[in-house]
Parts: C-alpha cells; structure tokens; sequence
C-alpha cells in the first residue's frame, strides 16, 4: 500500500468529516505538524474536537483552527498561550477539557495500546476528579481515566521512509508518538523523506504500522521563547 | 530583609541533594538551576520530554526543536536523552523524580496546592503540576509570601481549584521556609531581619512555633 502522498491537501483527502476528533501532536510549537493544520484550516471542516497537549497561538499552529471557528472542544492541559482561546472560552463558543499533561498523554498511549482505562493518582481530590471513579490499592486512592482513540492523528516527524516509520528529533517529539499510536488513521508529515532502510532501524520511534500516511513538508518551526545567555 | 527572586531560588537550592533528578517549574523555580551547589550532580528533567537540561543557547545555538517545558530554547549536555510525553510522565507519575521546585498561587497550611487556575479570570491549565505533585517523591513550593494586594496566600484552606491535596513537603517564600503539617506551619526559617510577627501578620493559616 502506497503511503506517500505529494501534499497536506491530498494526504488528508477523503479523511475530514465535520464533527470528528483529531489528535495532534506537539508541545506548544515544537514538533507540530504545521502543514497539515493549515490543509485542515483551508478543508473549512467544522466542530472538530482536537486533543493536543496545547492550543497553539493566536496566528500559529492550532490557533488557526480557533481563528476560523472550525474547533469545538480542545482537549488540552495548557492553553496559556493563545488570548483568542481565553476570550472564545470565555464567551462560551469553545469548550475545554482540561486534562492533567501526564493524564493526557497516558491517555492517548493507552487508547493507542488497546486499553480502555487505567488508575492514576494524579487530579485527586481536585475538580478533575469529580464524577470519576476512585479506586484504592495498597492503601492509596487513584481515580480512573480513560483511554482515548480519536477518527485521525496528525503528527510531525525529523525523517520517515515509505513504509511510514518514523524518528523524531530533540524535544520535537513529544506528544507524537503517543498522538500516532492513538489515531483510527494516522497522517505523518516530516522533513524528510529518506530511501527506504537508511533509518537505523534500532533508533525507529514510531513504527511504519501506526503510520497510513506520510508527506514530505516545509516547516517554520516558529519559536514560543528565544532565550539565550551571552557568550 | 526578605529574600528576592534570586535569593529565594538560591534558598530552595539547599534543598537539592547530590545525585537528585530533578524538575523545576515554570518562572523563580527556573531560577534555582542557577545555584546548584558545586560538585553536586543534579540533572534536570523537562516534562516536555527531556533529562539532562542544559543553560539557554549562546545566539548561535538555537535550536527550535530543542525547548524546556516553559517553551524557552535551552541546550543539550552529553548525558541527554530524549523521550515522549507518556514515557516522561512515567517517570514523574512512578516516582523516579527527586524532587520537584513549583511556583504556587495558595497553599493551605496541611499542603494543598492550588496553582492552575482562578475561575472566571485566568483559564490557562495545569499543564503538567498535577501530575508532579501526585507522583514526584518531594514537592517543594517557592512563592512570594502575600499576593500583589498584600493578602495573604498561605492559607487554612485553599480558595481557588486545587492542583492537590496534602502534597507540598516545603513551602518558601520572600519571608522564610515552613513546612506544612495537620496541625499548622512549622517555621523552619526566618529570612534575615524577618520577624515572626511580620509573618503572623502576613499569613493566614496557623503558625506553629518550636
């Protein structure tokens, strides 16, 4: 099965209904799959629910979904960075889940893994508990969370090969791997598409089976915080 | 003189141990990396997905796939590695972190933490806190000790969302260092010239003296 497509727009062809969750992977903009949220923006597809970790800012990354209105709900831990997030939130047009890091990642690794549920310490005895059910083992509570599995995965890699296997660079990992594994359908863009067997394949991050379809693409790799300290 | 920023980050620093992986918070927490005692060997870890955090870039050494969980570019050393969301939350989630350095809205004199959220106001998220404080072996706050209105913020009981419950080990502020216990704040430190009225004065919750 051929995997390679020539662009965003033919990647995600077929793929986009109104009303479908999507995870995307990234933490703030490092490693997020900026073309593919720009081919999801100009599809003009509607009341998406997005799992990400972040929500992007007000002109870049997932923000451009919220500028367009096309997100119904986020599925998030922190969206600290994008004021057009705030006010839609609070003018009640956007819903939010708010959803501990670890919670969330754990629950896409565990969507992605086949299980449906697992107990975690984190969130108890705050808003994030409530309505969930706790458990106590060996004398200490936990509540229970749920895995999640989303219609399409959105994901950005360093290089990826014809066969969709995937490594990733530095801290732009992330959320990828887990967002990868999660997704019915799986969508990769890279920077690179490398001659399939030149990965050394003992260093593969997310293999080809999590992976239906892959595009090669241009990235700005915009920076949230340029820090630097003098020589 | 109360401490400032800095030398509130250099106070919390005496509470790192030779050996300890450590994560440091957002904003004065950052900070303390600045006063890791010499010869000890800290390594960092950044939830987004990294151990072994080095200082920020020199200009010619950024990197934009290379950031903290403040989203700042920093840099890599040669003991680095990198991994994913979920395998860096296992890592904090089952306990193999130290100790953690976390900056706080209110804590309530039996530990509570609220620091993610003021309904109505502010809705930006607790990004990975909750998950530190239920899973990382020490949970060390460093805050200022009354919020810009001079109200106090150690208090009885927490007022805003709560990112946990019973899970601060050791509180310092501007003021001194107290640790939270069922009954009130043990006062373990004064900062120099601070008295204790000055602290009663300034804080809500029960302070418990030796």
């Amino acid at each position: 099965m051929k995997k390679i497509y020539s662009d965003a727009k033919s990647a995600l062809d077929g793929l986009l209904v109104d009303g479908m969750t999507i995870a995307a992977g990234g933490f703030g903009l490092c490693g997020i799959p900026e073309n593919l949220i720009a081919a999801i923006r100009d599809s003009g597809v509607k009341n998406l629910t997005v799992a990400s970790n972040n929500a992007g800012v007000d002109d870049f990354g997932l923000g451009l979904l919220l500028e367009t209105k096309q997100v119904k709900k986020m599925i998030s831990s922190y969206v600290g960075e994008n004021d057009l997030f705030m006010q839609q939130f609070l003018a009640g047009e956007l819903e939010i889940e708010f959803n501990p890091q670890g919670t969330l990642a754990e629950r896409l690794r565990a969507g992605g893994a086949g299980i449906p549920g697992f107990y975690t310490a984190t969130g108890v005895g705050t808003q994030i508990a409530e309505g969930k059910e706790h458990k106590e083992f060996d004398g200490k509570t936990y509540i229970l969370e749920r895995g999640l599995r989303t219609d399409l995965a959105i994901v950005k890699a360093w290089k990826g090969d014809e066969q969709g296997n995937l490594t990733y660079r530095k801290t732009s990992m992330n959320f990828n791997p887990e967002c990868a594994a999660a997704g019915k359908i799986t969508i990769a863009e890279v920077e690179e598409i490398v001659p399939l067997g030149t990965l050394d394949k003992s260093a593969i991050h997310t293999p080809g089976i999590y992976v239906q379809r892959i595009i090669e693409g241009e990235h700005e790799k915009r920076i949230e915080q340029r820090t630097i300290r003098e020589a | 003189m109360p401490w400032d920023r800095n030398q509130l980050a250099e106070r919390a620093a005496q509470e790192l141990e030779d050996g300890f992986y450590v994560n440091l918070g957002i904003g004065i927490p950052t900070l303390v990396s600045n006063y890791i005692p010499e010869g000890y060997d800290i390594t960092l870890q950044s939830e987004n997905g990294m151990l072994g955090m080095g200082p920020f870039p020199l200009e010619n050494e950024i990197d934009a796939d290379l950031i903290n969980a403040g989203k700042q570019t920093i840099t890599e050393l040669r003991r680095t590695s990198y991994f994913s969301s979920s395998n860096s939350f296992a890592m904090i989630r089952g306990g193999h972190i130290n100790l953690s350095i976390l900056g706080a809205m209110e804590v309530s004199q039996d530990g509570d933490l609220a620091n993610w959220m003021i309904p109505g106001k502010l809705v930006k998220g607790m990004g990975g806190a909750m998950d530190l404080v239920a899973g990382v072996q020490r949970i060390v706050v460093i805050m200022e000790h009354t919020n810009k209105k001079g109200e106090p913020k150690l208090l009885k009981k927490c007022t805003l969302p709560l990112t946990g419950t019973g899970v601060v080990d050791r509180i310092i502020t501007n003021l001194g260092v107290f640790d939270p216990t069922h009954n009130g704040l043990k006062v373990v430190e004064l900062a120099p010239e601070v008295d204790l009225n000055e602290v009663k004065d300034k804080t809500e919750a029960t302070i418990l003296i030796e």
